[in-house]
């Protein structure tokens, strides 16, 4: 039988993922759910588990020297109402599976999954988030399109865990976010599609567009934004259709049961023409 | 392990795996059979507890992560005048027909109402939408909840 542990401190989780190896559980929406046996039955864990939902380290939400900060243990549900989370995130999580899951469910959890669907990674790109790593060795923060390294992977390393999810505080003058999917509550995100900009007199001062589940990880591309920068908003909005089309060639849709690759990339440039025309 | 936790009003104490789901610690070792399980994936609500006054669904909660906490299930419920008052609601807007969801409607519900006594029709399908019935549609089941929310109802 597989063991569980249930530390009091962060240091003392800390210490056991660095001997055990042992696997972080959160929330368990997740893993429960992958590791999924018969009624009655234990779960098929292979590893040893550790329980982290409850170290008060790494729960809660802290604004700070221009940074939210959100302990990793935090759950969906919390954040959804509070007020110092930006908007295009809250309304991201508001959004995803239905409120007693998200009574459970951490952002930590949905950040490590890694999933291509993952609700919290499109704001999360957009807003320029980092990730904060702890281990018996000390921290380190890397920003979340480098944690993120492929489908179901990251750059955690086996004795690490993530304590904090960190966003610079800025305000944008224009905020969108959208998830196009089968079933409001709970299906898996087909496209989804965050878009942020600061317009000033007209002019496009900053602008982050940010595709989810139509690519292996979430689509953003600094380069094609920087062509945005310092134009007027109606010379955008005169082609609309043209320039989110530049997008596409980053969307690479994996072709799955849940909506094909094709209606995927249209969806996604269609949401992108959308925030253009109608909110820009 | 030993897990503590508060059940329906009582402290009691676990011994086993944490991992096992707290479903069937609830059915099996404390015999509580409202706790009904229908996908065991977290998508139906049919095995939904409070937990700190919070529906959950307790198919995929280990029940290591549960230690210090206030659960309750639909049995520690029934002798409320709250509850009552909730299945007087539920049978006038024929909410109640195989009666497999209610439980899980009732715990949602209450959770909801503990959020807010006086929800709107949207928040009442935002908060009732892990929550899956087969037989009446949702709609008997939204009319129940604001007629229970009319009635003054209060935790
Ligand atoms: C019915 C249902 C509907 C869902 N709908 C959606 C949806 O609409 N959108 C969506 O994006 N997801 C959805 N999910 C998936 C899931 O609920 C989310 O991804 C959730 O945020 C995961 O968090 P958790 O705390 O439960 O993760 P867990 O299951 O505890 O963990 C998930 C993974 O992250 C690792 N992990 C967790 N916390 C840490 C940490 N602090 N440090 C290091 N590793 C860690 C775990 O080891 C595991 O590999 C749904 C799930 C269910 C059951
Ligand atoms: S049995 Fe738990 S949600 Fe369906
Ligand atoms: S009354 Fe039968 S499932 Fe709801």
């Amino acid at each position: 039988m597989v063991n569980g542990y249930r530390p009091q401190t962060l240091d003392e989780a800390l210490e056991i993922r660095a001997n055990t190896g042992a696997i972080p559980l959160a929330g368990g929406t997740d893993l429960m759910v992958r590791h999924k046996n018969i009624p009655g039955a234990l779960p098929k864990f292979e590893e040893p588990v550790v329980f982290i939902s409850h170290l008060e380290e790494i729960r809660g939400v802290k604004a700070e020297d221009g940074i939210v900060k959100i302990g990793a243990a935090t759950t969906l549900a919390e954040l959804e109402n509070d007020e110092k989370i930006p908007a295009v995130l809250r309304e991201a999580i508001s959004n995803m599976a239905a409120r007693n899951v998200r009574h459970i469910a951490t952002i930590g959890g949905n950040v490590c999954n890694a999933s291509p669907a993952g609700d919290t990674l499109v704001p999360l790109y957009a807003l320029d988030a980092g990730v904060k790593l702890a281990s018996t060795n000390g921290v380190r923060t890397l920003p979340v399109q480098d944690f993120i390294t492929g489908p179901g992977q990251t750059a955690l390393a086996p004795d690490e865990i993530l304590t904090e999810i960190v966003i610079p505080t800025r305000s944008f003058t224009k905020e969108y976010y959208r998830k196009v999917g089968t079933r409001k509550a709970m299906a898996l995100s087909r496209v989804s599609f965050a878009a942020l900009a600061d317009v000033n007199g007209g002019l496009i001062e900053d602008i982050r567009f940010a595709f989810g589940a139509v690519a292996p990880t979430v689509v953003r591309s600094r380069e094609i934004e920087k062509q945005f920068i310092s134009r007027t908003v109606d010379e955008i909005k005169g082609d609309a259709p043209q320039w989110a089309q530049k997008f596409a060639p980053l969307l690479k849709p994996i072709d799955d049961q849940r909506a094909s690759a094709q209606y995927r990339r249209k969806v996604a440039i269609n949401l992108a023409v959308y925030f253009i025309e109608e909110i820009l | 392990m030993t897990i503590e936790f508060t059940l329906n009003g009582e402290k009691v104490a676990y011994e086993g795996s944490p991992l096992r789901r707290l479903i069937d610690v609830l059915r099996e070792d404390f015999g509580l059979i409202g706790v009904k399980e229908g996908c065991g994936e977290g998508e139906c609500g049919a095995c939904s507890v409070l937990i700190d006054g919070k529906n959950v669904p307790s198919c995929i909660l280990p029940v290591g992560a549960v230690a210090g906490r206030e659960i309750y299930t639909i049995e520690g419920l029934r002798d409320t005048e709250q509850f009552n008052i909730l299945m007087d609601c539920f049978a006038e807007a024929g909410a109640v027909q195989c009666g497999f969801c209610t439980p899980g409607m009732i715990i949602a519900s209450v959770a909801l109402l503990k959020h807010n006594p006086k929800p709107s029709e949207e928040e009442i399908r935002h908060w009732l939408a892990g929550n899956l019935c087969r037989c009446s549609g949702m709609n008997m089941i939204v009319e129940a909840v604001k007629l229970a929310s009319e009635r003054g109802i209060q935790w």
